[in-house]
C-alpha cells in the first residue's frame, strides 16, 4: 500500500451540507433522523458535512443542502462557489429561505446594532443585510421552517434520489390543524394565530399546544394577510405595531410578509 | 478538516493551522504559532457571523423572547429558553409564584436536551477522536452496535422534548411563566419503558467508556463554576459557586465576571474579576456537585472512577466524556422519576401582568452556565438584553489548555498536532453558533504578515 493513494470509489450520489449564518438547527434535523441516519449514510456519500465528519471529498457534489442566510462579505462570496460545486442546491430552513431572524437588521442600522452588542464594532465584518440564498444564486428547491421538519427533509432527499419532484404542500397550517381535529385557537380562544397565512409543514404544533401559530414556516402560497390582519386588529384588538412585530420574526424578510409588515409600520407611524 | 492544514516554516517558527474545525456545532478555526518548543500564540478563532440578538431583542415583547433566543442555538434551544424565562419571571415579579409542578416539567424538558445534546456530542462528535475515526459514520462500520445504541438514546432525548414541548429543535410549548399547555400524562407514561431500557444501555456505554478508552493526560488546575441548587444536581436553580471561593447570587454573577478584550483576540472572553479564567460544563458540575447526582448515577460512579483509575475531582478535561455519560444516566433516571410523579397540574403557567423590571438568571446548558439579563418597560417591552453563553466563558480556558498541550506536541507532525488540538477543543463541546458574543478577527502576525488569518480563506479556497 505504501506510496499508493486509493481514491474513494463510489457510485453513490455525493451529498454536501453547508452552514451560513444560522443556529445549526436545520443541519441537526438531519442528524436527528436517528432511525434513517445510517440508511441515508448508505444511500448517499456524505462528502462534505463539517458538523458531522472530518473527511472532505472534493466537489462536485450531486446534492447540496445549504443552511443559513448570507450576512457577511465572506458568505456573499462563498455562496457562489457552493452553487458551482453542486448539481442540485437546496436551501433548508428559514435563514436560507428568508434571511432568518437576523434579517431584522435589514430594517435597522447595522452600525447601531454592532455598537449595542460589541465593544469594538470596527472589528466586525458584516453586511448591512441578512438575505436568503436565492437572493444571490439560483436555488433548485427551498424547504421552509424554523427549523425544517425532518420528514419533509427526508422527502426532499428521497425525491431527488428518485428523480421526482418533492411533495411539499404550500397550503396553510389550518389544513394540518383541521386534520388533527384541533380546536381553532383563533376562533375559539381569540388568540392572534398566524396559521391561516402560514405554510404547513410543522404539523400544527403550536395550536396543538393551545397557542397561536407564530409563522415559523413562513407565508403560504398566496396568503390573505389583509383579511387576517383585519380580524386581529379589529375584534382581537391588536395594534398595527403588534401586526408588524408578528410578521417580522423568523421569516419576516420574505414576501409577502415583508411588504405587509412595512404597511403596518406605515399605519403605525400614521397613528403617531 | 485535514486538507486545509498548511505548514509554513520560517526559521524555527512553526505555524499549525486547522482551517475549519469539523465535528463542532457552529464554525471555528485554530491558529497555533510555535517557536522551537515555545508556544508563541494560540488563537481559537470563531468565525460565526454576528447575528445581533441582544440588539434586535430591544423593542420586542417579553412574551416573544423565549421563542427568539431559542434560535441562538439549534443544539441547546432549551438552555436559552430557560435562561430567558427565569430572568423575565424575575423582571415581571413572578419568579416565586412558579409552581413546583412547572419546575419539574422544566427539569424534564431540560433532561431531554441534556440527553440529546450530550449523546450527540459523545458518540457522534467526540468518541471518534478517541477511537481514531474521522467521524461516527466511519466508526459505525466497526462499532455499529455502539452507534445504534447511542442513536436510540439520543432519539429518546428528542422524544422527551417532543412530548413536553412540541418539538426538540426550538420547542414551541415554553413560555415565560411556564408552559402553554401541560403535557399529556398518558403520552408521558408511555415513555417509561424506553427510558428504563435506555438507562441500562447508558450505564453499559458509560462503563465501556471508562474501561476501554485511553484518556490523554492533561491535568490542569481549573476553576470550576456551576450552579449551586439547594437540592438536586445543577440545572435550573441556585446561585453560583466555584472550587476557588466564588459564591454569588444569580444577580451578582453578572458583576463577578467581566467580558474582556484580550490582545490576541477580538472575541469577548469572560473571566472572573481579579482572578481570571474558569471552566463551566459537565466536569465543573460533576466535580462540585457529584453528591447530588441521581442515586442511579451515584451507584455507578465508584465503578467508573475505579475503571478510570481516577477519583473525583477530575482535573483532566478529556474526561468530560465519561462525565457526560454520568450526566446522561442522571438525566434519564431523573426523567423517569418526574414522569412517575406526574399528574396533570392545575395550572400550566402563572399569570403575568407586564411591568417595568430587571431580572438576571443563568441555567446549566449541556455545555455549562448560560446566563441572561433583561430590562423591560412598563408594557413588558425589552429595553436591554445581555446573554453570556457557555462557550464564550470557556474560551480563555480552551486557549490555555491548547497552550499546555502544544508544548507536548513539539515532536509530532503538523497533521497529528492539528488532530490532537482539535480533539482537545472538542472536550468542551463548543457550541459556537451561540454567536451572541463571538467575533471573528483579522490580525497581522509573524512579523507583520498581513491577513494571515483569513476568515474567508478557509472555506472558499483562497
Amino acid at each position: 500500500m505504501s506510496g499508493i493513494t486509493i481514491p474513494v470509489q463510489t457510485d453513490k450520489p455525493k451529498l454536501a451540507v453547508y452552514k451560513f449564518s444560522s443556529c445549526d438547527g436545520c443541519q441537526l434535523t438531519l442528524l436527528n433522523l436517528e432511525d434513517h441516519l445510517l440508511d441515508i449514510a448508505g444511500a448517499v456519500e456524505i462528502s462534505f458535512f463539517l458538523e458531522a465528519r472530518r473527511r472532505v471529498l472534493p466537489p462536485p457534489y450531486d446534492i447540496g443542502l445549504i443552511e443559513g442566510s448570507v450576512s457577511t462579505p465572506e458568505e456573499e462570496k462563498r455562496v457562489h462557489q457552493v452553487r458551482r460545486d453542486c448539481k442540485y442546491l437546496i436551501a433548508i430552513g428559514a435563514c436560507a429561505t428568508s434571511g432568518g431572524i437576523q434579517s431584522l437588521r435589514n430594517w435597522a442600522n447595522v452600525k447601531e446594532y454592532a455598537d449595542l452588542v460589541y465593544p469594538s464594532p470596527e472589528y466586525l465584518k458584516t453586511l448591512e443585510t441578512s438575505t436568503p440564498v436565492a437572493a444571490h444564486v439560483f436555488i433548485d428547491f427551498e424547504l421552509r421552517g424554523c427549523p425544517i421538519n425532518g420528514g419533509q427533509l427526508l422527502e426532499v432527499i428521497s425525491a431527488l434520489l428518485a428523480g421526482r419532484k418533492p411533495n411539499i404542500p404550500s397550503y396553510s397550517v389550518c389544513m394540518e390543524c383541521k386534520r388533527r381535529g384541533l380546536p381553532c385557537v383563533l376562533v375559539s380562544k381569540g388568540e392572534p394565530c398566524l396559521g391561516p397565512i402560514t405554510q404547513a409543514g410543522c404539523g400544527a404544533l403550536c395550536p396543538g399546544c393551545s397557542r397561536a401559530c407564530y409563522g415559523c414556516f413562513g407565508p403560504m402560497d398566496q396568503p390573505n394577510i389583509g383579511a387576517l390582519g383585519g380580524k386581529l386588529t379589529g375584534e382581537l384588538g391588536k395594534t398595527n405595531r403588534d401586526m408588524k412585530r408578528m410578521l417580522r420574526s423568523f421569516n419576516g424578510y420574505l414576501d409577502p410578509f415583508k411588504p405587509a409588515s412595512d404597511e403596518y409600520e406605515r399605519l403605525e407611524q400614521q397613528e403617531k | 478538516m485535514n486538507d486545509s492544514n498548511s505548514k509554513k516554516n520560517s526559521g524555527s517558527t512553526r505555524t499549525i493551522r486547522v482551517g475549519a474545525l469539523a465535528r463542532v456545532e457552529g464554525e471555528g478555526a485554530l491558529h497555533l504559532v510555535m517557536n522551537g518548543d515555545q508556544v508563541e500564540k494560540v488563537h481559537l478563532e470563531i468565525y460565526e457571523p454576528p447575528r445581533f440578538y441582544e440588539a434586535f431583542l430591544r423593542g420586542r415583547d417579553f412574551k416573544e423572547v423565549p421563542d427568539i433566543t431559542a434560535r441562538i442555538c439549534g443544539i441547546c434551544p432549551v438552555a436559552y429558553q430557560m435562561g430567558s424565562c427565569h430572568a423575565l419571571e424575575k423582571a415581571m415579579g413572578v419568579f416565586d409564584d412558579v409552581t413546583p409542578e412547572i419546575r419539574e416539567l422544566r427539569d424534564l424538558l431540560y433532561c431531554g436536551e441534556w440527553i440529546e445534546s450530550h449523546v450527540l456530542h459523545m458518540f457522534m462528535l467526540h468518541l471518534p477522536d478517541f477511537l481514531g475515526y474521522e467521524s461516527a459514520i466511519s466508526m459505525a462500520e466497526d462499532h455499529g452496535e455502539t452507534v445504534k445504541q447511542a442513536l436510540r438514546i439520543k432519539k429518546l432525548g428528542n422524544t422527551l422534548m417532543d412530548v413536553v414541548a412540541g418539538r426538540s429543535i426550538h420547542p414551541v410549548n415554553v413560555c415565560v411563566g411556564g408552559f402553554y399547555k401541560a403535557p399529556d400524562p398518558k403520552a408521558m407514561a408511555g415513555l417509561l419503558p424506553e427510558i428504563e431500557a435506555c438507562l441500562d444501555l447508558m450505564c453499559e456505554l458509560t462503563l465501556f467508556l471508562a474501561e476501554h478508552i485511553t484518556y490523554p493526560e492533561l491535568v490542569r488546575d481549573y476553576e470550576f463554576v456551576c450552579l449551586n441548587p439547594e437540592e438536586g444536581y445543577p440545572m435550573n436553580l441556585g446561585g453560583l459557586i466555584s472550587n476557588k471561593g466564588l459564591n454569588v447570587s444569580q444577580e451578582e454573577y453578572g458583576k463577578a465576571i467581566e467580558e474582556q478584550h484580550v490582545e490576541h483576540s477580538t472575541a469577548l472572553q469572560s473571566i472572573i474579576k481579579g482572578r481570571g479564567e474558569y471552566l463551566v460544563g459537565p466536569l465543573a458540575r460533576l466535580n462540585l456537585k457529584s453528591e447530588n447526582l441521581h442515586p442511579r448515577a451515584l451507584q455507578i460512579l465508584p465503578k467508573v472512577c475505579t475503571l478510570l483509575g481516577s477519583q473525583l475531582p477530575w482535573r483532566n478535561n478529556f474526561m468530560s466524556l465519561p462525565a457526560r455519560g454520568l450526566e446522561v444516566i442522571h438525566a434519564l433516571a431523573r426523567s423517569a422519576d418526574i414522569i412517575r410523579n406526574y399528574t396533570l397540574p392545575a395550572v400550566s403557567r402563572v399569570p403575568i401582568t407586564p411591568r417595568a423590571g430587571r431580572g438576571a438568571h443563568g441555567t446549566e446548558a449541556p455545555r455549562g452556565v448560560c446566563w441572561h439579563e433583561y430590562e423591560t418597560d412598563h408594557e413588558g417591552g425589552i429595553t436591554f438584553a445581555r446573554i453570556i453563553p457557555p462557550t464564550s466563558q470557556n474560551q480563555v480556558t480552551i486557549e490555555s489548555d491548547l497552550r499546555d498541550l502544544a508544548k507536548l506536541l513539539v515532536d509530532v507532525t503538523d497533521e497529528e498536532a492539528a488532530m490532537r488540538c482539535e480533539h482537545l477543543i472538542r472536550n468542551y463541546d463548543p457550541c459556537i453558533s451561540c454567536s451572541v458574543h463571538f467575533l471573528k478577527f483579522t490580525r497581522d502576525w509573524e512579523g507583520g504578515r498581513a491577513g494571515a488569518v483569513s476568515q474567508a480563506g478557509v472555506s472558499d479556497g483562497d
